[in-house]
Protein backbone atom coordinates (compact mmCIF):
# COMPACT_ATOMS: atom_id res chain seq x y z
CA UNK A 1 0.00 0.00 0.00
CA UNK A 2 1.60 3.50 -1.10
CA UNK A 3 0.94 5.14 2.19
CA UNK A 4 1.56 8.54 2.82
CA UNK A 5 1.45 8.45 6.31
CA UNK A 6 2.30 5.68 8.06
CA UNK A 7 1.90 5.59 12.31
CA UNK A 8 3.28 2.26 13.42
CA UNK A 9 2.82 1.60 17.94
CA UNK A 10 3.39 5.61 18.41
CA UNK A 11 3.55 6.19 22.42
CA UNK A 12 3.90 9.59 23.97
CA UNK A 13 2.91 11.25 27.18
CA UNK A 14 3.36 14.25 29.00
CA UNK A 15 4.72 14.28 32.20
CA UNK A 16 2.79 11.03 33.41
CA UNK A 17 0.15 11.51 31.64
CA UNK A 18 0.17 8.98 28.65
CA UNK A 19 -1.48 10.61 25.76
CA UNK A 20 -0.89 8.29 22.61
CA UNK A 21 -0.50 4.32 23.38
CA UNK A 22 0.34 2.27 20.95
CA UNK A 23 -1.70 4.36 18.13
CA UNK A 24 -0.77 2.95 14.55
CA UNK A 25 -2.94 3.68 11.29
CA UNK A 26 -1.85 4.04 7.90
CA UNK A 27 -3.44 7.44 5.27
CA UNK A 28 -3.07 6.10 1.70
CA UNK A 29 -2.62 8.72 -1.05
CA UNK A 30 -5.58 10.99 -2.33
CA UNK A 31 -7.81 9.83 0.53
CA UNK A 32 -9.16 12.16 3.23
CA UNK A 33 -9.15 10.79 7.27
CA UNK A 34 -10.86 12.01 9.91
CA UNK A 35 -9.89 11.31 13.43
CA UNK A 36 -12.29 12.06 15.72
CA UNK A 37 -12.98 11.05 19.68
CA UNK A 38 -13.61 12.75 22.40
CA UNK A 39 -11.09 16.03 24.13
CA UNK A 40 -8.16 14.16 25.24
CA UNK A 41 -8.61 10.88 23.36
CA UNK A 42 -5.21 11.94 21.92
CA UNK A 43 -6.26 13.51 18.84
CA UNK A 44 -4.97 16.51 18.26
CA UNK A 45 -1.76 15.19 19.69
CA UNK A 46 -1.52 12.21 16.92
CA UNK A 47 -2.22 15.02 14.62
CA UNK A 48 0.87 17.06 15.78
CA UNK A 49 3.51 14.05 16.27
CA UNK A 50 3.01 13.70 12.18
CA UNK A 51 4.80 16.74 11.47
CA UNK A 52 6.92 16.63 14.37
CA UNK A 53 5.28 19.83 16.20
CA UNK A 54 5.35 16.81 19.33
CA UNK A 55 8.34 14.79 19.67
CA UNK A 56 7.06 10.63 20.27
CA UNK A 57 8.97 9.02 22.81
CA UNK A 58 8.49 5.49 20.77
CA UNK A 59 7.13 3.82 18.00
CA UNK A 60 7.82 5.14 14.35
CA UNK A 61 6.05 7.64 11.69
CA UNK A 62 6.74 7.87 8.23
CA UNK A 63 5.72 10.65 6.32
CA UNK A 64 5.79 10.84 2.57
CA UNK A 65 9.37 9.22 2.81
CA UNK A 66 10.51 10.72 5.82
CA UNK A 67 11.00 8.87 9.01
CA UNK A 68 9.53 11.46 11.63
CA UNK A 69 11.05 9.36 14.63
CA UNK A 70 14.64 9.70 13.85
CA UNK A 71 16.73 12.23 15.24
CA UNK A 72 18.72 13.54 12.38
CA UNK A 73 15.28 14.09 10.30
CA UNK A 74 15.31 17.35 7.80
CA UNK A 75 12.52 19.19 9.32
CA UNK A 76 12.55 21.35 6.75
CA UNK A 77 12.14 19.24 3.89
CA UNK A 78 9.83 17.42 5.81
CA UNK A 79 7.45 20.71 6.31
CA UNK A 80 7.58 21.30 2.79
CA UNK A 81 6.03 18.26 2.16
CA UNK A 82 3.57 18.74 5.12
CA UNK A 83 0.88 21.16 5.41
CA UNK A 84 -1.28 22.21 8.75
CA UNK A 85 -3.69 24.41 9.53
CA UNK A 86 -4.44 25.51 12.92
CA UNK A 87 -7.77 25.68 15.03
CA UNK A 88 -6.59 29.24 15.90
CA UNK A 89 -5.60 30.09 12.53
CA UNK A 90 -1.88 31.99 13.71
CA UNK A 91 -2.05 34.13 10.26
CA UNK A 92 0.58 36.31 10.90
CA UNK A 93 -1.41 39.82 11.81
CA UNK A 94 1.66 42.02 10.72
CA UNK A 95 1.51 40.69 6.96
CA UNK A 96 -1.36 41.22 4.27
CA UNK A 97 -3.10 38.47 3.52
CA UNK A 98 -1.40 37.94 0.04
CA UNK A 99 2.39 38.64 2.03
CA UNK A 100 1.03 35.47 4.60
CA UNK A 101 0.73 33.43 1.40
CA UNK A 102 3.57 34.40 -0.26
CA UNK A 103 6.36 34.46 2.33
CA UNK A 104 7.11 31.32 2.76
CA UNK A 105 7.20 30.40 -1.08
CA UNK A 106 9.64 32.83 -1.43
CA UNK A 107 11.95 32.82 1.40
CA UNK A 108 11.72 28.82 1.60
CA UNK A 109 11.32 28.13 -1.88
CA UNK A 110 13.09 31.03 -3.25
CA UNK A 111 10.18 32.24 -5.89
CA UNK A 112 10.28 35.14 -7.48
CA UNK A 113 8.43 37.80 -5.81
CA UNK A 114 5.83 37.55 -9.45
CA UNK A 115 5.47 33.72 -9.17
CA UNK A 116 5.46 34.22 -5.80
CA UNK A 117 2.33 36.75 -6.77
CA UNK A 118 0.82 34.32 -9.31
CA UNK A 119 0.68 31.46 -6.60
CA UNK A 120 -1.17 33.46 -4.17
CA UNK A 121 -3.31 34.59 -6.74
CA UNK A 122 -4.47 30.64 -7.51
CA UNK A 123 -5.00 29.68 -3.44
CA UNK A 124 -6.49 32.50 -3.18
CA UNK A 125 -9.06 31.95 -5.45
CA UNK A 126 -9.04 28.07 -4.25
CA UNK A 127 -10.61 29.32 -1.37
CA UNK A 128 -12.46 31.87 -2.45
CA UNK A 129 -10.63 35.33 -1.16
CA UNK A 130 -9.23 36.64 -4.14
CA UNK A 131 -10.32 40.13 -3.39
CA UNK A 132 -8.85 39.85 -0.07
CA UNK A 133 -5.35 40.06 -1.15
CA UNK A 134 -4.41 43.46 0.28
CA UNK A 135 -6.00 42.95 3.43
CA UNK A 136 -4.89 42.24 6.75
CA UNK A 137 -5.83 39.10 8.85
CA UNK A 138 -7.59 41.76 11.48
CA UNK A 139 -9.75 42.79 9.10
CA UNK A 140 -11.23 39.66 7.77
CA UNK A 141 -14.17 37.31 9.72
CA UNK A 142 -12.89 34.44 11.76
CA UNK A 143 -13.82 31.96 8.71
CA UNK A 144 -11.99 34.37 6.38
CA UNK A 145 -9.00 34.14 8.27
CA UNK A 146 -8.93 30.23 8.23
CA UNK A 147 -9.64 29.99 4.82
CA UNK A 148 -6.40 32.32 4.12
CA UNK A 149 -4.51 29.98 6.67
CA UNK A 150 -5.56 26.82 4.46
CA UNK A 151 -4.60 28.97 1.05
CA UNK A 152 -1.34 30.29 2.82
CA UNK A 153 -0.76 26.08 3.51
CA UNK A 154 -1.47 25.36 0.05
CA UNK A 155 1.17 27.77 -1.32
CA UNK A 156 3.66 25.49 -0.44
CA UNK A 157 1.91 22.87 -2.30
CA UNK A 158 2.55 20.18 -0.03
CA UNK A 159 1.72 16.52 -0.39
CA UNK A 160 -0.25 16.09 2.81
CA UNK A 161 -2.48 18.77 4.98
CA UNK A 162 -3.06 17.85 8.23
CA UNK A 163 -6.51 19.91 9.91
CA UNK A 164 -6.56 20.65 13.26
CA UNK A 165 -9.75 21.44 14.67
CA UNK A 166 -10.15 24.38 12.53
CA UNK A 167 -13.27 25.14 12.95
CA UNK A 168 -13.63 24.75 16.53
CA UNK A 169 -13.27 28.41 16.90
CA UNK A 170 -16.21 29.09 14.63
CA UNK A 171 -19.28 29.97 14.75
CA UNK A 172 -21.98 27.93 12.63
CA UNK A 173 -22.29 29.88 10.31
CA UNK A 174 -18.92 30.44 9.30
CA UNK A 175 -17.71 26.87 9.61
CA UNK A 176 -19.83 25.78 6.93
CA UNK A 177 -17.54 28.19 4.38
CA UNK A 178 -14.24 26.51 5.88
CA UNK A 179 -15.48 23.04 5.46
CA UNK A 180 -16.87 23.61 1.33
CA UNK A 181 -13.26 24.73 0.88
CA UNK A 182 -12.27 21.95 2.58
CA UNK A 183 -14.53 19.64 0.84
CA UNK A 184 -13.35 21.26 -2.82
CA UNK A 185 -9.43 19.64 -1.96
CA UNK A 186 -10.94 16.72 -1.20
CA UNK A 187 -12.27 16.44 -4.24
CA UNK A 188 -9.26 17.43 -6.24
CA UNK A 189 -7.55 14.46 -4.64
CA UNK A 190 -5.25 16.39 -2.12
CA UNK A 191 -4.59 13.56 0.57
CA UNK A 192 -5.86 14.78 3.91
CA UNK A 193 -6.18 14.39 7.97
CA UNK A 194 -8.74 15.95 9.96
CA UNK A 195 -9.34 15.94 13.16
CA UNK A 196 -12.69 17.41 13.89
CA UNK A 197 -15.69 17.70 16.09
CA UNK A 198 -17.79 17.79 12.75
CA UNK A 199 -19.22 14.13 12.63
CA UNK A 200 -21.73 14.57 9.89
CA UNK A 201 -19.01 16.37 8.10
CA UNK A 202 -16.85 13.52 8.08
CA UNK A 203 -18.73 11.30 7.44
CA UNK A 204 -19.83 12.30 4.31
CA UNK A 205 -16.10 14.09 3.05
CA UNK A 206 -13.76 11.11 5.00
CA UNK A 207 -12.84 8.19 3.29
CA UNK A 208 -12.19 6.13 6.39
CA UNK A 209 -12.67 7.62 10.34
CA UNK A 210 -10.67 7.13 13.11
CA UNK A 211 -12.53 6.60 16.34
CA UNK A 212 -9.55 7.56 19.21
CA UNK A 213 -10.17 7.23 22.36
CA UNK A 214 -8.04 6.77 25.87
CA UNK A 215 -4.85 7.18 23.66
CA UNK A 216 -5.60 4.31 21.24
CA UNK A 217 -7.41 4.03 17.82
CA UNK A 218 -10.52 1.96 19.01
CA UNK A 219 -12.35 1.61 15.64
CA UNK A 220 -11.85 2.61 12.42
CA UNK A 221 -13.98 2.08 9.32
CA UNK A 222 -15.83 4.12 6.59
CA UNK A 223 -18.40 7.26 7.44
CA UNK A 224 -21.33 4.91 7.50
CA UNK A 225 -19.55 3.64 10.54
CA UNK A 226 -21.27 6.25 12.49
CA UNK A 227 -24.58 4.58 11.89
CA UNK A 228 -23.38 1.03 13.01
CA UNK A 229 -21.04 1.61 16.10
CA UNK A 230 -19.24 -1.75 16.84
CA UNK A 231 -18.12 -0.73 20.29
CA UNK A 232 -19.97 0.67 22.92
CA UNK A 233 -17.58 3.39 23.47
CA UNK A 234 -18.17 4.83 19.91
CA UNK A 235 -21.86 4.13 20.43
CA UNK A 236 -21.61 6.35 24.14
CA UNK A 237 -19.08 8.92 21.95
CA UNK A 238 -22.06 9.43 18.87
CA UNK A 239 -25.27 9.63 21.80
CA UNK A 240 -23.90 11.93 23.99
CA UNK A 241 -21.70 14.16 21.60
CA UNK A 242 -18.74 15.66 22.39
CA UNK B 1 25.66 89.56 46.34
CA UNK B 2 29.32 90.13 44.99
CA UNK B 3 29.23 88.77 41.43
CA UNK B 4 26.98 89.59 38.60
CA UNK B 5 23.77 88.10 38.43
CA UNK B 6 22.77 85.33 35.38
CA UNK B 7 23.44 86.48 32.28
CA UNK B 8 22.80 85.69 28.29
CA UNK B 9 26.63 84.10 27.75
CA UNK B 10 25.52 81.92 30.71
CA UNK B 11 22.13 80.76 29.31
CA UNK B 12 24.33 79.99 25.82
CA UNK B 13 27.37 77.83 28.28
CA UNK B 14 23.82 76.02 29.59
CA UNK B 15 22.53 74.92 25.86
CA UNK B 16 26.24 74.40 24.64
CA UNK B 17 25.50 71.58 27.58
CA UNK B 18 21.85 70.59 26.87
CA UNK B 19 23.98 69.80 23.33
CA UNK B 20 26.42 67.88 24.70
CA UNK B 21 23.52 66.12 26.84
CA UNK B 22 21.82 64.80 23.95
CA UNK B 23 25.09 64.24 22.06
CA UNK B 24 25.65 61.73 24.80
CA UNK B 25 21.99 60.57 24.65
CA UNK B 26 22.11 59.77 21.14
CA UNK B 27 25.62 57.68 21.61
CA UNK B 28 24.18 55.96 24.74
CA UNK B 29 20.47 55.26 22.74
CA UNK B 30 22.12 54.06 19.17
CA UNK B 31 25.27 52.36 20.80
CA UNK B 32 23.15 50.48 23.52
CA UNK B 33 20.44 49.68 20.88
CA UNK B 34 22.86 48.07 18.88
CA UNK B 35 24.30 46.41 22.24
CA UNK B 36 20.71 46.09 23.77
CA UNK B 37 19.76 43.93 19.89
CA UNK B 38 22.64 41.52 20.45
CA UNK B 39 22.07 40.68 24.18
CA UNK B 40 18.15 40.46 23.62
CA UNK B 41 19.08 38.11 20.66
CA UNK B 42 22.04 36.10 22.76
CA UNK B 43 19.38 35.84 25.97
CA UNK B 44 17.07 33.65 23.53
CA UNK B 45 19.65 31.48 21.22
CA UNK B 46 19.43 27.86 21.24
CA UNK B 47 23.31 28.00 22.54
CA UNK B 48 23.06 27.24 26.45
CA UNK B 49 26.52 29.00 26.87
CA UNK B 50 25.20 32.37 25.31
CA UNK B 51 22.32 32.67 27.07
CA UNK B 52 23.91 32.26 30.36
CA UNK B 53 26.67 34.88 29.26
CA UNK B 54 23.93 37.41 28.58
CA UNK B 55 22.02 36.34 31.36
CA UNK B 56 25.71 37.24 33.30
CA UNK B 57 25.71 40.37 31.74
CA UNK B 58 22.55 41.37 32.16
CA UNK B 59 22.72 40.69 35.93
CA UNK B 60 25.88 42.27 36.73
CA UNK B 61 25.01 45.59 34.76
CA UNK B 62 21.45 45.68 36.59
CA UNK B 63 23.22 44.82 40.08
CA UNK B 64 25.59 47.80 39.62
CA UNK B 65 24.95 51.24 40.28
CA UNK B 66 25.52 53.33 36.31
CA UNK B 67 27.53 55.72 38.81
CA UNK B 68 29.97 52.78 39.47
CA UNK B 69 30.28 51.46 35.71
CA UNK B 70 31.08 55.33 34.59
CA UNK B 71 33.70 55.03 37.40
CA UNK B 72 35.18 51.47 35.75
CA UNK B 73 35.18 53.05 32.53
CA UNK B 74 37.05 56.21 33.41
CA UNK B 75 39.55 55.14 35.68
CA UNK B 76 39.42 51.55 34.56
CA UNK B 77 40.48 52.15 31.47
CA UNK B 78 43.10 55.12 32.29
CA UNK B 79 45.04 52.28 34.50
CA UNK B 80 45.31 50.40 31.52
CA UNK B 81 47.29 53.52 29.97
CA UNK B 82 44.74 54.72 27.88
CA UNK B 83 43.85 58.43 29.01
CA UNK B 84 40.00 58.53 27.81
CA UNK B 85 38.64 61.72 27.24
CA UNK B 86 35.38 62.65 29.40
CA UNK B 87 32.81 62.05 26.49
CA UNK B 88 34.32 58.41 24.84
CA UNK B 89 34.26 57.53 28.59
CA UNK B 90 30.68 58.48 29.83
CA UNK B 91 29.23 57.02 25.80
CA UNK B 92 31.12 53.59 26.97
CA UNK B 93 29.72 53.56 30.42
CA UNK B 94 26.10 54.56 28.81
CA UNK B 95 26.36 52.00 26.22
CA UNK B 96 27.13 49.23 28.58
CA UNK B 97 24.50 50.08 30.47
CA UNK B 98 21.93 50.69 28.20
CA UNK B 99 22.60 47.43 26.83
CA UNK B 100 21.82 45.49 29.40
CA UNK B 101 18.35 47.16 30.25
CA UNK B 102 17.20 47.49 26.50
CA UNK B 103 18.67 43.89 26.00
CA UNK B 104 16.32 42.67 28.65
CA UNK B 105 13.29 44.98 27.81
CA UNK B 106 13.49 43.42 24.50
CA UNK B 107 13.96 39.94 25.60
CA UNK B 108 10.46 40.41 27.32
CA UNK B 109 9.41 41.90 23.68
CA UNK B 110 10.08 39.05 21.64
CA UNK B 111 9.02 36.50 23.84
CA UNK B 112 5.60 38.11 24.31
CA UNK B 113 5.04 37.13 20.48
CA UNK B 114 2.75 34.05 20.94
CA UNK B 115 4.33 30.87 20.72
CA UNK B 116 1.97 30.05 18.20
CA UNK B 117 3.43 32.00 15.56
CA UNK B 118 6.46 30.47 15.93
CA UNK B 119 4.62 27.26 15.45
CA UNK B 120 3.06 28.54 12.18
CA UNK B 121 6.36 29.92 10.68
CA UNK B 122 8.35 26.63 11.60
CA UNK B 123 5.40 24.60 9.61
CA UNK B 124 6.04 26.26 6.76
CA UNK B 125 9.38 25.13 6.86
CA UNK B 126 10.63 28.85 7.41
CA UNK B 127 14.60 28.50 9.09
CA UNK B 128 15.45 29.77 12.69
CA UNK B 129 16.60 32.49 11.01
CA UNK B 130 13.68 33.27 8.53
CA UNK B 131 10.91 32.96 11.63
CA UNK B 132 13.19 35.78 13.79
CA UNK B 133 13.87 37.65 10.77
CA UNK B 134 10.35 37.71 9.19
CA UNK B 135 7.76 36.56 11.20
CA UNK B 136 9.03 37.28 15.37
CA UNK B 137 10.71 40.47 15.11
CA UNK B 138 8.55 42.49 12.92
CA UNK B 139 5.61 41.62 15.59
CA UNK B 140 8.05 42.14 18.62
CA UNK B 141 9.22 45.61 17.20
CA UNK B 142 5.70 46.77 17.46
CA UNK B 143 5.61 45.74 21.06
CA UNK B 144 8.58 47.22 22.00
CA UNK B 145 8.25 50.68 21.15
CA UNK B 146 6.28 51.97 24.02
CA UNK B 147 8.36 50.28 26.63
CA UNK B 148 12.01 51.26 24.39
CA UNK B 149 10.86 55.30 24.29
CA UNK B 150 9.86 55.32 27.72
CA UNK B 151 13.02 54.16 28.61
CA UNK B 152 14.86 56.84 26.80
CA UNK B 153 13.79 59.32 29.58
CA UNK B 154 15.40 57.28 31.61
CA UNK B 155 19.01 57.61 29.24
CA UNK B 156 17.95 61.27 28.92
CA UNK B 157 18.02 62.08 32.61
CA UNK B 158 21.03 59.45 33.67
CA UNK B 159 23.46 61.04 31.47
CA UNK B 160 23.86 63.81 34.14
CA UNK B 161 26.25 61.21 36.05
CA UNK B 162 28.37 61.86 33.38
CA UNK B 163 29.48 65.38 35.29
CA UNK B 164 30.97 63.25 37.68
CA UNK B 165 34.21 62.54 35.24
CA UNK B 166 34.16 66.89 34.31
CA UNK B 167 32.59 65.78 30.82
CA UNK B 168 30.46 69.21 30.49
CA UNK B 169 27.02 68.27 29.99
CA UNK B 170 24.06 69.85 31.02
CA UNK B 171 24.72 69.50 34.96
CA UNK B 172 28.55 69.92 34.48
CA UNK B 173 27.81 73.55 33.04
CA UNK B 174 25.50 74.20 35.30
CA UNK B 175 27.51 73.26 38.01
CA UNK B 176 30.77 75.45 36.65
CA UNK B 177 28.13 78.54 36.25
CA UNK B 178 26.70 78.14 39.42
CA UNK B 179 30.64 78.21 40.86
CA UNK B 180 31.02 82.21 39.33
CA UNK B 181 27.29 83.39 40.09
CA UNK B 182 26.44 81.56 43.09
CA UNK B 183 23.22 81.35 42.69
CA UNK B 184 22.28 77.53 42.97
CA UNK B 185 18.31 77.45 43.20
CA UNK B 186 18.55 79.90 39.93
CA UNK B 187 20.63 77.43 38.01
CA UNK B 188 19.41 74.18 39.15
CA UNK B 189 15.30 75.38 38.22
CA UNK B 190 16.86 76.19 35.25
CA UNK B 191 18.40 72.88 34.53
CA UNK B 192 15.40 71.02 35.75
CA UNK B 193 12.98 72.79 33.10
CA UNK B 194 15.60 72.20 30.20
CA UNK B 195 15.79 68.33 31.25
CA UNK B 196 11.92 68.56 31.47
CA UNK B 197 11.88 70.48 28.02
CA UNK B 198 14.00 67.20 26.39
CA UNK B 199 12.11 64.18 28.57
CA UNK B 200 8.31 65.48 28.01
CA UNK B 201 7.98 65.35 25.11
CA UNK B 202 9.49 61.73 25.25
CA UNK B 203 7.29 60.25 27.44
CA UNK B 204 4.16 61.87 26.06
CA UNK B 205 5.22 60.14 22.96
CA UNK B 206 5.53 56.49 24.78
CA UNK B 207 1.84 57.27 26.38
CA UNK B 208 0.37 58.06 23.40
CA UNK B 209 2.10 54.75 21.55
CA UNK B 210 0.71 52.37 23.93
CA UNK B 211 -2.30 53.83 24.24
CA UNK B 212 -2.83 53.07 20.46
CA UNK B 213 -1.42 49.70 21.09
CA UNK B 214 -4.05 48.68 23.58
CA UNK B 215 -6.14 49.74 20.89
CA UNK B 216 -5.03 47.65 18.54
CA UNK B 217 -5.11 44.72 21.05
CA UNK B 218 -8.68 45.54 21.90
CA UNK B 219 -9.44 45.45 18.46
CA UNK B 220 -7.88 41.89 17.79
CA UNK B 221 -9.95 40.38 20.94
CA UNK B 222 -13.78 41.65 18.93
Amino acid sequence: MNAVVELKDVHKSFGSNAVLKGVSFAIPKGQVTAIIGRSGSGKSTALRCINRLEVIDSGTIQVCGHAIHSPDIDLRRLRMDVGIVFQSYNLFPHLTVEENVTLAPVAVKKKSASEARQIAERVLRQVGLADKARAYPEQLSGGQQQRVAIARSLAMEPQVMLFDEVTSALDPQLTGEVLRVIEALAEGGMTMVLVTHEMEFAARVADTLIFMHQGKVWETGPGTMLRDPQTPELREFLAHGL
Amino acid sequence: MISGGLNIHHLYFLLMGAGWTVCLSLIAFVGGGIGGGLVALCRISPLRWLRWLAIGYIQLIQGTPLLVVLFVCYFGISILGFSLPGIVAAGLAMVVYVSAYLGEIWRGCIESVAKTQWEAAECLALSRTQRMRLVILPQAVRIATPPTVGFMVQIVKNTSLASIVGFVELVRAGQLINNSIFQPFVVYVLIACIYFAMCYPLSAWSRKLERRMQFGALKETT
